[in-house]
Parts: C-alpha cells; sequence; structure tokens
C-alpha cells in the first residue's frame, strides 16, 4: 500500500520554475482559456490602442480624412489586423460581463463555471464571424 | 492619514489598494459596457456609415463627455490590468517599475491623444 502509494508520487511530473516549454504541455480547463484569452486579448488592446485612436482620429477630423480611414481600413492586411482586434475586443467583453456575474455569485458552480466559459469563448467567436463578414463585405 | 499598525511591530499596508483597484477595474468596465451598447444602438438607428452622420454623433456635447468618460474609464481599467500582468510576471523591481511607469505615460499620452480627437470634431 505504502509502495504504491509512493510509486504514483513518483510517477508524476514535478515543476518548478516552470517554462515555456512546460506551459503549452499544460491541459488548462475552458474557465482556464478563457482566463489566459481574456489577458492577452486585454494586453493587445493596450498595445494597439494607438492605432486604434489613430483610426479613430481619421474617421473623425474631416471629409477627407474620412476618406483616407476607409482607404487604410480597405488594405487585406489592415483587415486582418482590424479582424484580430475585434475578435481581442468581443472575447475581452463577452468574458469580462461572465467575471462580473460571477462577481455578483452567479453562475459559481463547477458544471454552470464550466458551461458559462465554453459558451463565452464560442460567442466571442461567433460575433467575431458575423462582424468578420461584415468586414470583408460578404453582406 | 489613517495608521495601519496594528500592534507595536505589525505594519498593515497594501490590503486597501487592492480592494479599490478591484471596484475600479468593474465600475470603469460598466462605463464601457454602457457606452458599447450606445454605439450599437446608434448604429441601429441610423444604419448607414456615412461621414456626416458619424461627426454628428461626436460633435453633440453629450456624447463627447460620454466618450470622454468611457476612454478615461478604458485608459484607468488598461492600467490597472496591465499592472496586474507586470506584477505576476515581472519579478525584479527596478524593471517592473520601470515598466509601469512606462505604461502610466503611454496611457496619459494616449489620454491627450484621445481629447484632441473628441475636440477636433
Amino acid at each position: 500500500m505504502v509502495d504504491s502509494q509512493q510509486n504514483v508520487k513518483k510517477d508524476r511530473p514535478v515543476y518548478r520554475n516552470i517554462g515555456l516549454a512546460q506551459l503549452i504541455k499544460y491541459r488548462l480547463p475552458w474557465a482556464g482559456k478563457v482566463s489566459i484569452l481574456h489577458r492577452i486579448s486585454g494586453a493587445a488592446l493596450f498595445l494597439m490602442l494607438p492605432f486604434l485612436l489613430y483610426l479613430l482620429d481619421q474617421s473623425l477630423a474631416s471629409e477627407l480624412s474620412y476618406q483616407k480611414f476607409q482607404a487604410i481600413t480597405g488594405h487585406m492586411l489592415v483587415k486582418i489586423i482590424c479582424l484580430g482586434l475585434i475578435w481581442c475586443f468581443l472575447h475581452h467583453f463577452c468574458a469580462g460581463i461572465r467575471y462580473l456575474l460571477l462577481d455578483l455569485e452567479i453562475g459559481v458552480e463547477k458544471v454552470d463555471a464550466n458551461r458559462s466559459a465554453i459558451f463565452v469563448f464560442c460567442l466571442g467567436l461567433a460575433l467575431t464571424a458575423v462582424v468578420g463578414l461584415k468586414l470583408f463585405g460578404l453582406y | 492619514m489613517p495608521i495601519y499598525q496594528i500592534g507595536p511591530k505589525r505594519l498593515v499596508v497594501g490590503a486597501h489598494y487592492g480592494l479599490k483597484e478591484w471596484i475600479i477595474q468593474r465600475a470603469t468596465a460598466i462605463v464601457m459596457v454602457v457606452f458599447t451598447i450606445v454605439l450599437l444602438v446608434d448604429y441601429c438607428i441610423t444604419g448607414s456609415a456615412t461621414y456626416e452622420g458619424w461627426s454628428a454623433l461626436f460633435s453633440n456635447q453629450f456624447m463627447k463627455l460620454l466618450t470622454l468618460l468611457a476612454f478615461i474609464s478604458l485608459f484607468y481599467h488598461a492600467w490597472i490590468g496591465i499592472r496586474d500582468i507586470w506584477m505576476d510576471y515581472i519579478k525584479p523591481v527596478s524593471i517592473r517599475l520601470t515598466l509601469q511607469v512606462l505604461t502610466v505615460l503611454y496611457l496619459v499620452a494616449c489620454a491627450a491623444y484621445a481629447v484632441q480627437i473628441l475636440w477636433k470634431v
């Protein structure tokens, strides 16, 4: 009995000062995936703030700059970057509302929390698809 | 100025900052949700995307102030979030403080730019 317990303990990997190689092997639950994506999407939006403000500036300054704004956002590369940022915003938005509800102790049970994490992840992707189809002029 | 001293030796610091920032992060999030809904409703009503409609929306004084509030909320919210990232991953104090100071400067510059954009319209 004692021996088998020790064997089990020995077989478990021990992680100290985890590095990137080990992080990739981690299998996070859905809530964990949504959480780290919340952080990554927030950081991406933060880094792209000057670009987003520049686009707002161009879209508002004058009729002429509005045309420039349309030309900039007409580029395929810019569209792809924008689509990425739109996903960042929508995921951050949906996951953020989930956190606000969790703070109010709504859906904190393990099963509910897992379900809402999957829902929020899919909703972010679905809304991105809706906006993306519009962005690429498919409707 | 309250003194957070418990007993003769233990000085309690820090805890009250955490709660304050935690609440501000949520309050600013709600402001941004409201602003997003306002933009969405406007888009649903006006429908088309023209310069006239878009600039008219922001030339309204009430919308200007609401947008500014949303922007200030955004920058404060971003400060708390990015500060958390630095605190989680960057352990050497000198590097962390440098990054935090740069973050504040970056966000203040963004805020100035946002004001400039809004009051040009």
